[in-house]
């Protein structure tokens, strides 16, 4: 009996080593893995109550943990959330993180690879690690300015950034809601927040319109079918397009429109001085029927178009160009090519496109993160301007900022002129399906001839005269702001 | 002569030694809970750290009284357990309001009440022996409590093993434990030498008699059947395991052993096939890490996210108070073993697992020293029973087998595995003090130990 006892326990003995052998694989060697597993949040709750960084704006927080009596021993306060609420995006444990408070959250949380020391200092000393302040590349002055130009009512972005160094000015959209109210530690009271405002039309919950949300660029778009055209060598600045009034296809009944509200039926040949002055369409459909699709996809990549990849540092939607997997037949190539059809793009990426032709055809990173401090002020990590792309060559940038000058001299973006500067621009007004209403869009740069800011306007689902009137004087005033005229 | 030269000595203040450290542990990490929760020291703790100590001595000095001989390490063993499993589910309750330490502070107190009831009341283990084929239907009944209506806690988590009484729920399977051991002991105890040499013989292979047999088949249909009605894997490996165990003793037969593993692995597979909870169990065991299979309701998500929360411990640990336990369901129950892994670290689980392996091996070396085949069997039954739960449980959180439902000794809060592993605790260290107590001369007729015991 004994022995059979001692055999029992040598069986119970071996079950006890495949335990000691089970929790070495997760504790120890597998636990980078599971650390690192897409579906483990962990980390990330680890901080949810710790002292994370501020994320500043003009040396002022924007986004701050601020010490409660609680267990939860800090709270994340939003200053101005209405205004800031797409870049910061929000820390919860009950709704997910997003915005910058996601993308940078190693930097906020302190937990990055280059403040291993002082987490292994913190490590003997007993000190919770601290968060890194990051401080954003918004002028506060201009980014209000920018806000307050949305009327409420209307879902309408505006981005303003430097072309040389990719530093995001402003980025507002609207609608905007608070922010606290996602990083609240009562989960009812978070969860009631969050389904009121997941079904609020027009609110993006998980980062600003103007880089999430994608729309139909429109006439703007015809920069790319024009640095397509320039390139190919078969257009140069002094080309006649043709400019009939309705775009006939072979055998089929179906025409492309000119533009109605310009100059375009006065002549039936444009240069394109005259057909981006006037924004006709015709034009630029023939060049893209011309050169082909290829061309213009080829183009409209070097411009950032179907880049998936983009973070800013937030990941920034792709914009599409043409949008569907198909062949295009010649009407929809010719829809394409004046930016309707399936092409959508975001304010960002019009921003971007135009900061490519600002900065003679380098497209530069766009970024927010100016600086990221530890909390002894020692930077860690500074905006360092990175080059995308080459977009279009020098020559050719330059011969389309003459263009966009005269569109804004002689054209339809007249009301974007600022005394003293000259300003260069392009505007957009996509049809928005039979509603009669429209993607209102400009896109500019200033001074012209050293080129300091961007700015873009995108206003959706509004009338052509709304529209005229809120981006080319609204632009002309951020111009004014942001170069102290 | 097989047994064990054990010194003759009580070492009750060896006991005492160990159980000052042991008390010292559990209010210790008590008071880390409140240190790095920000919690002051008020009345409660004082007063807790009063009653563990309290409980254990009361404990103690009882053994002085009742049991002088009895295995030293023990009690302190389990008082260490009890005494963190205390402290982290206290730890839990600040985080989620719960008062379930409250609830277990309660427990801990009946349980070892019942404990030292068992210790003062019952003066031998051997007369347990009488009380054998109460002890079946005893087992039977305990059993079958969770199906009846009126005071069946209905489906609880996927099983339906809890009874409601009152403001109370219980586990009867727990108590059921102890009670199918008494009974195998009894029964094989006696039966033995039918089952060995009464019956046919194919082969090498000796066959026992139908009605031998008998019993042994309600027992085993009652554990079976667990699975079958109340959809509780971990409960019905427990007591085939319980059962295949004592038999093997009993009998020292491997070829019986063999046998059952291949019923077990027949009935495995057919169960695998045939009950929908088990296929699913198995299914997200293997396929545990998948996100699908993570998110799916009654999927993996309670044992990755204990997993995601051990990997986050590492080898030291966070911290008593630092980690989020609680962001795994069932964190102060079920999955205590995660809770810990997560604060105390690889080092702290390690520590954990050697307090179990302890415990099972004092249980071993009580079932070797003990004189009576009754003593023998009823001690490694036990034992093997605690330590097979511990392997399904630990195994299961720490995805080395599928997980189900059993509850971790003395760590998890619940009352009826509190209550349960005390007696067993008590019946333990009776029949280790039967077994390091010096032979007495006098010994009553009927208590005579049984020739066989000496032969092996």
């Amino acid at each position: 009996m004994n022995q059979a006892i001692r055999n029992s326990w040598i069986v119970a003995i071996a079950l006890f080593i495949l335990l000691f052998g089970s929790i070495s694989y997760v504790q120890f060697f597998d636990a980078d893995s599971l650390n690192a597993n897409p579906s483990n949040n962990r980390q990330l709750l680890k901080t949810f109550c710790s002292d994370r960084g501020p994320i500043l704006v003009g040396g002022h927080p924007i986004a701050e943990s601020v010490a409660t009596d609680s267990d939860c021993k800090y709270q994340r306060k939003y200053n101005d959330p209405l205004l800031y609420a797409g870049l910061t995006g929000f820390f919860s444990k009950y709704a997910g993180q997003y915005g910058l408070e996601s993308a940078m959250r190693d930097e906020l949380a302190g937990t990055t690879n280059e403040a291993l020391f002082d987490r292994i200092s913190q490590a003997f000393t007993g000190a919770r690690p601290q968060g890194q302040s990051v401080e954003l590349t918004i002028d506060p002055a201009i980014q209000k300015a920018a806000f307050d130009m949305i009327p409420d009512g209307i879902a309408g972005s505006i981005v303003v950034m430097k072309p040389k160094t990719g530093a995001i000015v402003a980025m507002v959209s609207k609608p905007s809601y608070d922010t606290n109210l996602m990083a609240s530690h009562d989960q009812n009271s978070v969860d009631a927040a969050y389904a009121k405002l997941v079904n609020e039309p027009g609110i993006n919950l998980f980062g600003s319109a103007a880089y999430t949300k994608t729309y139909a660029p429109g006439s703007v778009f015809k920069l790319v079918d024009t640095a397509a055209a320039l390139a190919s060598g078969k257009y140069n600045k002094d080309s006649v397009l043709p400019n009939p009034a309705a775009m006939k296809f072979p055998g089929i009944a179906y025409t492309l429109p000119n533009y109605l509200y310009g100059q375009c039926d006065t002549q039936d040949k444009a240069t394109f001085t005259f057909a981006l002055e006037n924004s006709c369409n015709t034009p630029f459909a023939s060049i893209a029927l011309d050169l082909g699709q290829d061309a213009i996809t080829a183009q409209a990549d070097k411009f950032g178009f179907n880049d998936k990849s983009l973070r800013f540092p937030d990941s920034v939607t792709s914009s599409k160009f043409p949008g569907s997997s198909d062949t295009l037949d010649g009407p929809a190539l010719a829809r394409s090519a004046i930016g309707q059809q399936d092409v959508t793009a975001t304010p960002l990426q019009i921003a971007m496109m135009t900061a490519a032709i600002a900065n003679g055809g380098k497209q530069m990173k766009p970024n927010l993160v100016q600086t990221v401090r530890t909390p002894d002020l020692k930077t860690v990590e500074s905006l360092k301007p990175e080059m995308l792309r080459q977009s279009t060559t020098p020559e050719i940038a330059q011969q389309i900022t003459d263009w966009m000058v005269s569109v804004v001299d002689n054209g339809i973006a007249a009301a974007a002129a600022v005394p003293g500067v000259q300003v260069a621009a392009k505007t957009g007004t996509a049809e928005v399906g039979n509603t009669g209403l429209n993607n209102a869009w400009f896109t500019g740069f200033a001074p012209a001839n050293d080129p300091q800011y961007v700015v873009t306007i995108m206003m959706p689902n509004v009338d052509v005269a709304t529209g005229a009137a809120l981006t080319s004087p609204n632009a002309s005033k951020l111009f004014k702001a942001v170069l102290k005229k | 002569m097989s047994q064990l030269l054990t010194v003759a000595k009580p070492r009750r203040n060896i006991e005492l030694l160990l159980l000052v450290l042991a008390i010292g542990m559990g209010v210790m990490a008590n008071a880390l809970v409140n240190l790095n929760l920000g919690r002051t020291f008020d009345n409660d703790f004082y007063t807790q750290a009063a009653v563990l100590a309290g409980l254990s001595l009361a404990v103690h000095i009882t053994l002085r009284f009742r049991a002088k001989y009895a295995d030293p390490v023990i009690l302190p063993v389990v008082v260490a357990l009890n005494g963190l499993g205390l402290a982290v589910i206290h730890r839990l309750d600040i985080v989620t309001g719960d008062t379930a330490g409250q609830r277990q502070w309660l427990w801990t107190g009946l349980a070892v009440a019942a404990a030292i009831a068992v210790l003062w009341l019952l003066k031998d283990h051997r007369i347990l022996r009488r009380f054998t084929y109460i002890s079946l239907v005893l087992s039977v009944f305990l059993l079958l409590l969770p199906l009846v209506p009126g005071i069946s806690a209905g489906d609880v988590n996927g099983a339906t093993v809890w009874i409601k009484l009152g403001p109370f729920t219980f586990q009867p399977g727990e108590i059921a434990k102890i009670t199918l051991a008494t009974f195998f002991a009894g029964y094989l105890s006696s039966n033995r030498d039918l089952i060995l040499l009464a019956g046919k013989k194919i082969g090498r292979l000796q066959l026992p008699r139908s009605r031998d047999l008998g019993p042994m088949v309600v027992a085993w249909i009652a554990s079976v059947g667990v699975l079958v009605f109340q959809h509780d894997l971990g409960t019905s490996i427990l007591f085939f395991g319980l059962f295949m165990v004592m038999i093997y003793v009993a009998t020292s037969r491997i070829s019986w052993v063999l046998i059952g593993l291949v019923l077990m692995a027949v009935g495995g597979f057919a169960a695998y096939k045939i009950f929908p909870h088990v296929t699913r169990r198995i299914d997200t065991w293997i396929h545990a890490l998948d996100p699908q299979v993570i998110g799916a309701t009654g999927g993996s998500g309670q044992v990755v996210e204990g997993l995601f929360g051990m990997a986050n411990g590492g080898l030291m640990g966070t911290g008593l108070g630092e980690g989020s336990p609680d962001s795994v369901p069932l964190a102060n129950s079920d999955m205590i073993i995660a809770s810990i892994g997560e604060e105390l670290g690889l080092v702290g689980l390690f520590a954990v697992v050697c307090l179990y392996a302890l415990f099972i091996a004092r249980g071993f070396r009580a079932a070797l020293g003990t004189r009576d085949s009754f003593g023998k069997l009823l001690a490694v039954g036990l034992a093997f029973a605690f330590a097979l739960q511990c392997f399904v449980i630990i195994g299961g959180v720490t995805r080395l087998i599928p997980l189900t439902g059993l509850t971790t000794p003395f760590l998890a809060a619940g009352g009826s595995s509190l209550l349960a592993n005390w007696i067993i605790v008590a019946l333990l260290l009776k029949i280790s003090d039967a077994a390091r107590r010096p032979t007495e001369p006098a010994v009553k007729p009927d208590d005579k130990p049984r020739k066989e015991v000496h032969a092996s």
